[in-house]
């Protein structure tokens, strides 16, 4: 016979107001086993705790039953408890008498009746709990960081500097992200180059830092605390420990190429590094349009090279190594305004978008940091920058604000005012949204001293007349149709996902919104975690963000990382998925079904009729699992148990209320 | 200006602006008044309320000034806001929504725009198709500017736009019958 003792929470008067709480604890107290049953004001106080505590002692109590709240919050804070009463902290149940009860049913005598039958379900529950242990795993002390934008920068300086080594890789031939694009940066105005420049040779000469770039995560496997994770290293065509960088190659390559970096407004030859202060700065080539590669002719900078660092029989390498934790700091893409036929489809070459702006008015961007535009060289003096250009669209674009482009519209506008004197900026807006300290006041600058026009209106069209483009919208504060004649109109396209997050998001086992973002796992109080543990969330890969905000996120999840990576061994829940080897099929339903990887094969060797045969089982994996339960509905034999929510348990639960 | 007394106006309007959102399946609440669809209405510069400006006051509660409005009528249903609306709303269906209601109601924008739709329909009803060159003299002789666009007729008879006689097309009955039905549905409606 169990002993076992029902507390019942009032929880002031969330539950006492619409639940007869000493009526529930008068009825618990007739259930089989239960030898003791109390309601108190607040059973999570300190007072609250210590009757749980007293009566544990007083009336031997071998199982717990808390009739409160959802065990979310507080069943950490219960299990504690009754562990320092000394009982196994698994040995406790909780009835959800708030949520599931006072706050949704507002007759007391029927939300009594509901609370008594939750308590007795746990009742009937906890009797076949069973004590449980927690077991730990070894930690590697070593962090992988995916992208290598300002974000992933951040995150690498501040593991390093904690002590740990972290690796970086990164897709693009340097590190840099879309920061290295940018021209100024507001609301301060200063150079992007200027700050993030010092910043990526910190990380290229940290001594705990290692920077693959050219580089993708091709696999991952293993666990929190223990990931085995593989590195794709494309072919470079270039040895990095040969070539200095001195960049006689791209000097004398003979293939022009438009340049990504550039937003194709400018060109880089067929062995490039992206722009000059590309950290490694060493060059790859771009065998798409290498001569040596397209025709087998040509090999000019395997000739000029100094060092013998051109390789053309370079390929890609696949290196594994052993992470404790991973940071995804993969940024943004810029939305493709070719879906919007009444803005040309893409096609109006002096229809550009805000890093195309950025490149034309950077000093070593295409154009020297002269703004021309791009079909005629022209210097524009009147500009139409369009706001929301694929944000809060929910016909053509995404549904959500990107953010950032309120801010780095009135600084384009900023920059146009002070580069071609004379010049007008209209801004069409629907909202100006300027969240952020300065912000503000940075676009009353931007309207004041700098004289851009706001005019309230989505624009409808765009089209060309002579070498002009007509801008049609409505300025929807006088409710009049305007027309204004353009030298140049700039989109403030929206920030969407990497195009290829989906694909990584699998890769890693982590979840992604409607709109390819990586999902936090929780929007206010667990915002860099993702639902996966060990994997971390920094910059515009989790949504649009700002620098200042990427950089915050970034401190935050290198902290996260560095909290786990501190840690010699971790804990891991209890809670988890059992195979009754003996019952197992060895079908593996589960390990396909396992959201976590967390099944794996086993043989064992059995003796069957004298002799010793071999076959497979199913094994779970306790740092992995994270019992949810999935298996265990899917085992045809029914030789999956979730501890502490076993098959036992649960039908014990329905019996006590449906029979 | 009148300040518009909101508390009265959304209770006054409540019924209108129901069936006007039911009739064109269009939720006004929806709209974010960002005059896209103003912009690019191409009859908008002669009305007197914006597309925009007619959603904003079906938000209000303000039906009757929109069955009253001139923009009803003068929409020309050519759907460039419904196409272009961000938010996949659909300006058009709402003016056709509030013209029946202001036919109903017994509005009309002007005498001018009546007659046009009279002759129109009256043309139609006849012929089974519009004959353009007799709506065009019947509708300026009754407005009372008989020389409006004699000045286009030669050109587009030349290029065959424009024929001399009625065109009748076959199954007028048929035409006959929707007419009919059309007539005795606004009857009930009644
Ligand atoms: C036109 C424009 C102007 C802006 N101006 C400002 C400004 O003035 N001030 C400001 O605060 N913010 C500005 N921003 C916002 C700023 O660009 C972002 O906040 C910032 O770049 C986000 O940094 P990130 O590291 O998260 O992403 P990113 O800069 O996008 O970096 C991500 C990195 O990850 C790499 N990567 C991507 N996928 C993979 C993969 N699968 N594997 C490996 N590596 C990968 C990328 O190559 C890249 O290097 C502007 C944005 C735009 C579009
Ligand atoms: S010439 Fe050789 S050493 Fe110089 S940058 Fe090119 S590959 Fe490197
Ligand atoms: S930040 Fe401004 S421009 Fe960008 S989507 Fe949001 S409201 Fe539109
Ligand atoms: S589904 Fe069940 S029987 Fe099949 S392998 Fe998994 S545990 Fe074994
Ligand atoms: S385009 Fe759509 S959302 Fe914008 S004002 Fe017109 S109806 Fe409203």
């Amino acid at each position: 016979m169990r002993k076992v003792g029902v507390f019942v929470c009032h929880c002031g008067s969330n539950i006492a107001g619409t639940v007869d709480v000493e009526k529930v604890a008068q009825e618990a107290a007739k259930f089989p086993n239960v030898v003791f049953a109390t309601d108190y004001k607040y059973m999570c106080s300190e007072p609250g705790q210590q009757v749980i505590k007293d009566a544990i002692k007083e009336h031997n109590l071998d199982r717990v039953v808390v009739a409160s709240c959802s065990p979310r919050m507080h069943e950490p804070t219960f299990r504690r408890c009754i562990q320092t009463g000394g009982l196994n902290p698994y040995l406790l149940e909780m009835a959800n008498i708030r949520e599931h009860c006072s706050w949704v049913h507002p007759d007391k005598a029927k939300g009594t009746v509901k609370a008594i039958d939750l308590v007795r379900k746990a009742a009937a529950k906890v009797v076949k709990n069973e004590p449980l242990q927690k077991s730990s795993i070894n930690i590697t002390k070593r962090a992988l960081v995916i992208g290598g934008g300002i974000a992933g920068i951040q995150v690498a300086l501040d593991i390093a500097d904690a002590g740990f080594p972290v690796t970086i890789v990164e897709k693009e031939p340097t590190i840099g992200g879309r920061m290295a694009q940018i021209d100024k940066t507001f609301p301060t105005l200063d150079c992007s180059a200027c700050i993030l420049t010092p910043k990526m040779v910190d990380a290229a000469q940290h001594p705990n830092i290692e920077i693959i770039s050219y580089a993708e995560v091709d696999k991952v496997e293993g666990y929190v605390g223990n990931f085995d994770i593989t590195i794709r290293k494309k072919a470079r065509s270039v040895d990095m420990n040969k070539c200095t960088g001195c960049g006689t190659c791209w000097e004398k390559c003979p293939t022009k190429v438009d340049s990504e970096f550039d937003m194709q407004l400018g060109k880089r030859k067929a062995i490039y590094t992206p722009f000059p202060q590309a950290v490694p700065n060493k060059p790859v080539i771009d065998r798409e349009h290498c001569l040596k590669f397209k025709t087998g002719k040509c090999g000019i900078c395997e000739k000029v090279c100094p060092t013998g660092a051109v390789d053309f029989t370079m390929e890609d390498e696949l290196i594994t190594q052993q992470y404790g934790a991973i940071v995804v700091a993969t940024g943004f893409d810029q939305f493709d305004h070719s879906v919007y036929g009444e803005y040309g489809y893409g096609k109006y070459p002096d229809v550009i978008t805000g890093l195309h702006f950025e490149r034309l008015v950077n000093a070593s961007g295409p154009t020297m940091g002269k703004i021309k535009r791009p079909s005629d060289h022209k210097v524009p003096e009147t500009v139409v920058f369009i706001k929301c250009v694929g944000s809060r669209d929910e016909a053509k674009g995404k549904t959500y604000c990107s953010r950032t482009c309120c801010m780095y519209t009135a600084k384009h506008a900023t920059l146009m005012a002070e580069k071609v004197k004379g010049s007008k900026s209209y801004i069409f807006y629907m909202d100006v949204r300027t969240p952020g300290k300065g912000y503000e006041e940075f676009y009353k600058r931007t309207q004041g001293e700098y004289g851009a026009q706001y005019i309230r209106g989505r624009v409808s069209k765009v089209y060309p007349k002579g070498d002009k483009l007509v801008v049609r919208g409505e300025d929807s504060l006088l409710g009049r149709p305007v027309e204004i004649e353009a030298d140049m109109v700039v989109l403030a396209s929206a920030m969407v996902a990497r195009s290829d997050a989906g694909d990584l998001a699998r890769t890693l086992g982590i979840s992604y919104d409607k709109d390819n973002f990586f999902t936090e796992a929780h929007p206010k109080l667990r915002p860099v975690e993702t639902h996966t543990a060990g994997v971390f969330l920094a910059g515009a890969c989790q949504g649009p963000k700002d620098i200042p905000d990427s950089v915050a996120q970034a401190g935050a999840a290198a902290a996260k990382a560095i909290g786990l990576l501190a840690k010699s061994q971790m804990e891991t829940e209890a809670t988890v998925s059992q195979v009754d080897e003996s019952r197992c099929s060895g079908c593996l339903l589960c390990k396909s079904i396992c959201p976590y990887k967390a099944i794996d094969v086993k043989i064992i060797a059995e003796r069957v009729g004298g002799k010793t045969v071999e076959r497979q089982v199913a094994s779970v994996n306790k740092s992995l699992c994270q019992g949810c339960g999935a298996c265990t509905v899917a085992c045809r034999a029914g030789s999956l148990n979730l501890l502490g929510f076993t098959n036992e348990q649960i039908l014990a639960e329905v019996e006590a209320v449906c029979l | 200006m009148q300040p518009i007394n909101l508390t009265s106006a959304l209770a006054a309007g409540k019924d209108l602006v129901a069936k006007v959102q039911t009739a064109s399946g269009v939720d006004v609440k929806a709209c974010y008044q960002c005059g896209k669809c103003s912009a690019g209405c191409p009859v908008a510069f002669a009305m007197d309320y914006t597309p925009r400006q007619v959603m904003r006051m079906l938000q209000l509660g303000l039906a009757e000034e929109t069955i009253k409005s001139r923009a009803i009528w003068l929409c020309a249903q050519c759907e460039t806001c419904s196409a272009r609306c961000p938010r996949s709303l659909e300006p058009a269906k709402v003016m056709e929504a509030l013209r029946i209601e202001a036919k109903r109601a017994g509005f009309e924008a002007d005498d001018e725009i009546a007659t046009f739709n009279e002759k129109f329909l009256r043309s139609v009803a006849s012929n089974g198709r519009v004959f353009e060159a007799g709506l065009i003299v019947g509708y300026n002789m009754a407005t009372v500017q008989p020389l409006k666009d004699a000045g286009v007729a030669p050109s587009m008879l030349a290029k065959g736009k424009l024929k001399l006689f009625p065109s009748k097309i076959r199954g007028r009955d048929v035409i006959n019958r929707m007419f009919t039905k059309a007539e005795k549905m606004e009857a009930d409606n009644k």
